[in-house]
């Protein structure tokens, strides 16, 4: 079935950028403002969903050639790597540490491993998510 | 972690290794990467020779779960030792006649010395363990290694079929072996063997003793093939040679006999232990002796005599048992029987050993084990036949070898069975020097037949498949060495017998003062009698074999044990899926149905037997208008998907369901619950019309009126209990609510200003760690299901 979807390729084109922008704002605000990495996580995957509506899973592919099953994984490592490097500190497994520095012109930072920790959250939920709608959508 | 510690885990950690240094180094016979290590701990095991002789024990212990009193304790003490011992002196010889036996070009090295390795480690972690449930553990790790090694040539169907005959029966004496630790563990409150065998007295009369006595037993008699368990050990021939004789005659199969030695002082007081333990290895004795016979394979053979000497070495144990009856005065006059089972033991591990290394060569050499095809070989093989001859005389306990030396101690225990006057042993007694003798007479009749047959007689080249020749050094070196031991010890026998033997006895019977003193010559009494009237009977029996060989027709093979094994595989293979396939229709509505019917009754069981639904109104707000607006959406919405008549109607109300919910998280002010929420539904509407585009249309089938009364049931069943549990958890409050803890702590302690954030990845991280990581087994399940289930399909098409 060929259907005209100019406007929504279009708009998708515009609209994706957008989002992830968002995606990404929502991931790092999360410690202080709504968010986080799951959410960041779910908008980005939802992006990617749009993608794959408006045009189809090879171009998809072309576009993001990821394998989303390594994203799993690397996020996993992520989060329990964090978890298990507060051992090296010899503090309980997932303790976190926090602390500011102040840069010259973006001003006060403040660095959290938990941000650490999230973006695994992060990358399993893309991940996650993506496996398994390329997994079904792709099954003929 | 001690030195100790680390000698039983080294071969784990070795066992990492190997498969690296394979894959880096494949010009070199993995081997010989092995092979230090074995040697290096017998060197080290040696070096505790001084302190056991002494009578002392060293323990070290670290702790593993105190809380359920079970620490990773090691105790070397004789009987630990001579079983160190022989793992690791045994392991060198056998990695090192592996090295020739395998052929690096061909074979799966790096697998084949990992399992070894794993067999090594656990098999020292059974000896040396002083907890019963750490001994348990690695003993179930024996059964595993051993499965692994049995099938090894995992492509040959009887290999798979062994390998799965021994896990059945010894995972089966392992898991009511650990029933019986948990009985002692009942009545004595420790896992600590030493500390059950001080209690050993007060337990004695305790109505779980029998049956603990009886759940060890199985385990044991089990691993150590007793009759009627013995099928498993022919069987686990398939393995490469190498295998079979470090595992299946020289130490996995006597872990058996090692746990009946260690048990020994806690349940020996007790008359049934000695009928049972000697009882059913003098059976075992003489049933192994006389299947020993007929055998024609070189192996076959050699396993029904491994089960028969295992029955003696466990018989000569039981019997050792009733010096725990007398007092002081007799103490050596019973005790030589438990001497005798120490000193077999080890004669055992040094012939059989070099018998098995030498059907390795011969089969090896000419490419067949079977004696009908073999004979003459003699002149082809002169160092092999020498080795075969020193082992078989040995074997059937002739001087001047160490056979002979403790074949005669066993006919003194036994001969001396007659003296004891309790538990019927009076009346029965007499049985057992009865069968040990015709036991022996089989016994010599197989040793004769195993070497005669193979090394002289006519050579058949015709019926062989290579050239024979004699086989290369590296291959005679192991079993020259064990050869060489079978001499040594008949020639001196007192080498052993106070640095081995003695502290190995007086472990197994601790309160006695043992003497050991091994001599050659005893002048001419009953025991040198019965061995002559062996000597002349056997070969009287191998003369005439052709002409009483129809005895063996006399049992059918219909009642033999090894098909009700099979019929009772086949058995409960086809009852197991009778019942499954009741059950497991295919559908995942049934099984959904299955789940949500489980849950209604669980919860509802548990809210009506605990009274636990209220309600209060007490603590309620008023209701605003808008919500009220909210609510009557979402129950249109709901409702009306109940009646819808296509899949993409249920999909676009049940999205439209989803956002009103999110718009209530605004109204409640949870931003952060409201934009997961938005962004979830979007996603799964994405993913259901996904999935929904592949099925089927709506069919007449779920029409059905029992279809629809019983989704109907179920799912209001849902509703109802978690709306019920809702209002219940709502008016119920058992404990003060944790929100203010993180309204407090969550800057100061976490510093950030988001609390839901902060708990999701700092206040309760491990729960977010777990549910990311049960995400990604959903995800890799669905990706495995589909991809796998393509393929399929794929090889399918190609048929």
């Amino acid at each position: 079935m060929k259907t005209n979807d100019l406007i929504l390729q279009t708009t998708t084109k515009v609209v994706v950028f957008i989002i992830l922008l968002f995606a990404v704002y929502i991931f790092f605000a999360g410690h202080y403002t709504p968010g986080g990495g799951f959410v960041g996580g779910l908008l980005t995957s939802g992006a990617i969903v749009l993608l794959l509506l408006a045009f189809d899973l090879k171009t998809l592919q072309n576009f993001l050639p990821f394998n989303y099953i390594y994203m799993i994984a690397i996020g996993l490592l992520f989060s329990i790597g964090t978890g298990a490097g507060s051992l090296l500190f010899n503090v309980p497994f997932l303790t976190h540490a926090f602390t500011h520095i102040d840069l010259p012109i973006l001003g006060d930072l403040s660095l959290h491993t938990a941000t650490l920790f999230d973006l695994g959250v992060f990358l399993v939920v893309v991940g996650v998510t993506m496996t398994i709608i390329q997994t079904i959508g792709g099954d003929e | 972690m001690s030195l100790l510690h680390l000698a039983i885990i080294s071969p784990f950690l070795l066992g990492i290794l190997v498969p690296i240094l394979y894959k880096l180094l494949r010009r070199v016979h993995a081997g010989w990467f092995v092979l230090p290590l074995p040697i290096f701990l017998f060197i080290y095991f040696l070096s505790y020779i001084p302190i056991t002789s002494n009578q002392q024990t060293v323990i070290k212990s670290i702790a593993w779960i105190p809380t359920l009193g079970i620490d990773f304790t090691v105790k070397v003490d004789g009987l630990g030792l001579l079983f160190a011992l022989l793992i690791t002196g045994i392991g060198s010889l056998v990695v090192l006649y592996s090295i020739y036996y395998l052929s690096k070009d061909k074979e799966q090295l790096n697998t084949f010395y990992v399992y070894l390795l794993l067999f090594m480690g656990a098999m020292l972690g059974v000896v040396l363990s002083e907890n019963l449930i750490v001994l348990y553990t690695f003993w179930e790790l024996t059964s595993f290694s051993s499965f692994l090694l049995i099938g090894y040539w995992y492509d040959r169907e009887k290999s798979r079929y062994g390998a799965q005959k021994s896990m059945l029966i010894t995972v089966f004496g392992g898991l009511s072996m650990l029933g019986g630790i948990i009985l002692l563990y009942l009545m004595t409150g420790t896992f600590s063997i030493s500390e059950i065998i001080q209690q050993s007295n007060e337990i004695l009369t305790n109505p779980l003793f029998i049956p603990a006595m009886l759940c060890i037993l199985l385990g044991a008699f089990t691993k150590s093939a007793q009759f009627p368990f013995h099928i498993w050990l022919p069987d686990a021939m398939e393995a490469p040679t190498p295998v079979s004789a470090y595992l299946h005659s020289a130490t996995m199969v006597k872990a058996g006999l090692y746990l009946v030695a260690r048990m020994s002082p806690i349940f020996a007081e007790n008359g049934l232990w000695i009928w049972l333990v000697a009882g059913f290895g003098i059976v075992t004795l003489f049933w192994g002796s006389f299947s020993a016979v007929k055998q024609t394979d070189l192996k076959g053979i050699l396993a029904f005599s491994t089960v028969s000497q295992l029955g003696m070495i466990m018989s000569l144990l039981g019997i050792g048992g009733a010096a725990l009856h007398f007092d002081s005065i007799n103490d050596s006059y019973f005790s030589v029987a438990t001497v005798a089972a120490v000193f077999h033991l080890i004669n055992h591990a040094t012939f059989k050993g070099s018998l098995f290394m030498v059907a390795g060569i011969v089969d090896h050499e000419t490419g067949t084990r079977d004696i009908r095809r073999l004979g003459g070989l003699m002149h082809f093989m002169p160092i092999t036949f020498t080795i075969a001859i020193i082992g078989t005389f040995s074997m059937a306990g002739l001087p001047p070898f160490n056979g002979f030396l403790s074949k005669e101690m066993f006919f003194t225990a036994m001969v001396r069975v007659l003296e004891i006057d309790f538990f019927n042993l009076e009346t029965w007694g007499v049985l057992f020097p009865i069968i040990a003798w015709v036991a022996s007479i089989f016994t010599f009749v197989y040793s004769v037949i195993l070497v005669f047959k193979t090394f002289t007689g006519k050579f058949q080249p015709e019926k062989l498949a290579k050239k024979p020749h004699e086989a290369p050094i590296g291959m005679l070196i192991s079993p020259i060495i064990l050869a060489s031991l079978v001499i040594i010890i008949g020639f001196f026998p007192n080498l052993l017998s106070n640095t081995i033997i003695a502290p190995a006895v007086s472990a197994i019977m601790p309160n006695f003062k043992v003497d050991v003193h091994i001599s050659f010559w005893h002048g001419f009494n009953t025991e040198l009698f019965m061995t002559i009237g062996v000597i002349l009977l056997g070969i009287l029996l191998y003369k005439t074999f052709p002409k009483w060989r129809k005895v063996y027709r006399l049992f059918p093979e219909k009642f033999s044990l090894n098909r009700l094994y099979n019929s009772i595989l086949a058995d409960s293979q086809r009852a197991s899926r009778t019942i499954t396939n009741r059950y497991l229709t295919g559908f995942s509505r049934t099984y959904l149905l299955y789940l949500f019917a489980f849950f209604i009754i669980i919860l509802a069981t548990t809210l009506f037997v605990k009274d636990a639904f209220i309600i209060k109104t007490n603590n309620v707000s008023s209701i605003h208008i808008s919500e009220a607006i909210l609510a009557l959406v979402i129950s249109i919405g709901a409702i009306s998907i109940i009646f819808a008549k296509s899949r993409l109607t249920s999909i676009i109300l049940l999205g439209a369901v989803g956002y009103t919910v999110s718009i209530f998280f605004v109204l409640f002010r949870a931003p952060d619950l409201a934009l997961t929420q938005l962004v979830i539904e979007t996603i799964s509407v994405a993913l259901f019309l996904l999935c929904f585009y592949h099925l089927p249309k709506l069919k007449k089938r779920e029409e059905r009126m029992r279809f629809r009364i019983t989704n109907a049931v179920i799912s209001v069943g849902v509703g109802a209990i978690v709306t019920m549990i809702a209002l219940s958890a709502h008016s119920n409050k058992l404990f003060d609510s944790i929100a203010q803890y993180y309204v407090d702590n969550t800057f100061e302690k976490a510093a950030g200003k988001n609390m839901v954030n902060v708990i999701l990845v700092d206040f309760r991280g491990f729960d977010t760690m777990f549910e990311i990581t049960v995400l990604a087994i959903a995800a890799l399940g669905i990706f495995g299901m589909i991809k796998l289930r393509l393929e399929g399909g794929k090889k399918n098409e190609n048929q």
